[in-house]
């Protein structure tokens, strides 16, 4: 049963507790402490739009950091040779990340599971591998391009950790305004929908190709967003930071997280970015103990940290159906005499 | 044309041992459903042990004749990759059979990681180098193409494990189990057919292959790093789905295809595209013809 949305809930006492400390937060952190909160922010911008793919949809994506990258080089490519302004270039990035999320997600999406999630990896590396070969000389090879510009608004230049803090969390809490809203809506509905049982949906007269295009266009611009952002505070790009590790990152923030779930993938980015940055004497240890929690995840807490409700409602259902299953099965075969 | 012929034999030579490892994913695949991606790091840790065996122990040294020593770095080191294999099925994979697809993907996803970081931590992010000479420098030169001891010694131990395999599998009664398993595991449970034990001897198989295609890498290349299970893994992979997933004659053609469209791609297009050509191949196979070549299986559709 669906908790009933219009109670006052205490998550709410929670949130508002959280987003009080956001406020205080730059006022008691240093510089450096102010950045982890930044790429924080980034790492949730990018957790929330793989979500939309993976948690709401269900479809396998393990070349995310392909669009990330397509956000980046387009603000980088276009404000250091056109001079465009970076803030302009926001609209842009995600919306050329989108178009190539289309034209990529296009003709695989009748793939399912496993050969999606192939697919997607062999998407990613062959974007780094063309960032890293320099087509046209756009890119700049395995150096990148450097001295990509600060954002500007009527005169007022963002550059210091503090404005990009404010930058990165008002992008942030729109982003999770939209999609809170976006998720109980039809089309949140819809693709929650396609992603437990693709047929019925389609047999309800759900759109499942127009809708997975939509997900993966989304996903993809706002990744490009993400990458937009992270260009113009790094102002130093280069295709190593848009690797197949990046996209395991990723997609490590919304499994372990919790698919679906929007305070999961808050949870989710803080453990796989902020928790390496407390232990920092561990850090060659970090991938180490990321696979084994990703493992041990999947065997005892396979919804995540801090499931989606919808989520958490069909891995019960899932388990109660084993039972009467088993069940099934003996009373059919003693079934046959009559 | 002398070129083409020197790349289509070091095509064959590096597409031997992509067909070796892809015949461990093939096998999983064709079994469980489900892609192995700690596969290629299997493969990579054979090759390290292959290397402690050899240098830190110095085991040449202790065996006089260089094959004896060889033949036992490679057996050796095949047992040991395989009981990790059925380890890993064990601890990751075992316990989530029952769960939903995500999440032995996920696992071994997470297996992968674990393992390379592990190995990482164990030998250091460096490149390793074998010894030269393992293998007696001979060449021959037939027509003008160079072809080495050690290739021949690659592409016949490669040919001569695919064929016991495929023998294996299509004549005897073993192989008929994991044939039946493949098809539908209650049913092959209710024919008297341990389904446990035919995966475990699925994680031994496969694994042992990889490592000793593991070995044969650090040989013929010399060079060993903690991320070539990555890299090599994953055009197995795609030479598995080339000649289609499931099937096993399907992995060797898949990866012999794969080892000569590489290198010819390399010498006549581009080296610096030369990996963008195995993940192409595999976006188009998978778009085009899912089955791949030789293909029973579908791509699942619905």
């Amino acid at each position: 049963m669906l908790a009933n949305p219009r109670k006052p809930n205490k998550l709410w006492y929670l949130y508002l507790a959280l987003g009080a400390g956001a406020l205080i937060y730059p006022l008691v952190a240093n510089a450096y402490w102010l950045d982890v909160a930044n790429f924080f922010g980034i790492y949730v911008l990018l957790g929330l739009s793989l979500n939309i793919i993976v948690g709401y949809v269900g479809l396998f994506n393990l070349g995310h950091a392909a669009f990330y990258a397509v956000g980046a080089y387009t603000t980088a490519i276009l404000s250091t040779r056109f001079h465009v302004p970076v803030l302009l270039l926001l609209p842009v990035s995600a919306i050329l990340a989108a178009f190539v999320g289309y034209v990529v997600s296009r003709p695989i999406l009748h793939l399912r599971g496993d050969y999606l999630c192939i697919v997607t990896i062999g998407f990613g590396e062959i974007v780094r591998i063309t960032l890293n070969n320099d087509p046209f000389g756009l890119t700049g090879g395995p150096n990148g391009i450097m001295g990509i510009a600060r954002p500007e608004l009527f005169g007022f230049r963002v550059y210091q950790p503090l404005h990009y803090y404010f930058l990165i969390w008002f992008l942030v809490l729109l982003t999770i305004f939209a999609l809170k809203r976006l998720e109980n809506s039809r089309i949140g509905r819809a693709w929650n929908y396609i992603r437990e049982d693709e047929l019925a949906a389609a047999a309800m007269g759900i759109d499942v190709n127009r809708l997975k295009l939509l997900a993966f266009m989304l996903g993809a611009g706002l990744a490009g967003v993400a990458g937009n952002i992270y260009a113009s505070k790094m102002t130093v790009i280069a295709p190593e930071s848009f690797s197949f590790w990046e996209s395991v990152v990723m997609f490590c923030i919304v499994v372990l997280g919790g698919p679906g779930s929007i305070p999961g993938i808050m949870v989710g980015a803080l453990g796989m970015f902020v928790l390496p940055e407390l232990f920092r004497g561990f850090v060659k240890a970090r991938m180490l103990v990321f696979g084994l929690a990703m493992i041990l995840m999947m065997i005892f807490r396979p919804a995540g940290l801090w499931p989606a409700q919808r989520y958490r409602e069909a891995v019960r259902e899932e388990e109660d159906k084993r039972l009467p299953a088993d069940q099934e099965l003996k009373t059919t075969s003693g079934g046959l005499k009559g | 044309m002398q070129q083409f012929f020197q790349q289509l034999v070091n095509g064959l030579t590096i597409g031997s041992i992509y067909a070796l490892v892809a015949l461990g994913y093939t096998m999983v695949y064709g079994i469980l459903k489900m892609i192995n991606f700690a596969h290629g790091e299997l493969f990579m840790i054979g090759s390290f042990l292959a290397f402690t065996l050899i240098v830190s122990v110095g085991l040449m040294n202790i065996i006089p004749s260089p094959m004896v020593g060889l033949l036992i770095v490679f057996l050796f080191v095949a047992c040991l990759v395989a009981i990790l294999g059925v380890l890993l099925e064990r601890t990751a994979y075992r316990p989530l059979r029952r769960s939903t697809r995500l999440a032995p993907l996920v696992s071994a996803l997470g297996a992968s990681i674990f393992l390379q970081n592990a190995i990482m931590l164990i030998y250091g992010g460096g490149y390793l180098v074998f010894p030269e000479n393992l293998v007696p420098n001979i060449n021959w030169n037939i027509g003008g193409v160079n072809i080495g001891l050690m290739r021949v010694l690659i592409l016949f131990l490669s040919l001569s494990l695919m064929a016991a395999l495929y023998l294996l599998v299509q004549k005897t009664r073993l192989g008929a189990a994991m044939r039946a398993c493949s098809l539908d595991h209650d049913t092959a449970r209710l024919m008297g057919i341990n389904v446990d034990r035919i995966i475990a001897l699925v994680f031994i198989i496969g694994p042992a292959l990889g490592a000793i295609a593991g070995i044969m890498v650090g040989l013929y290349y010399r060079q060993i790093n903690f991320t070539m299970g990555w890299a090599y893994g994953l055009r197995a992979f795609t030479a598995a789905i080339l000649g289609g997933i499931g099937n096993i004659p399907g992995a060797m053609v898949g990866g012999l295809l794969l080892g000569v469209f590489e290198t010819i791609g390399a010498g006549y297009v581009s080296a610096a595209w030369k990996d963008a050509i195995s993940f192409l191949i595999l976006i188009l196979i998978l778009i085009l013809r899912p089955t791949g070549l030789l293909g029973e299986r579908v791509a699942e559709k619905v």
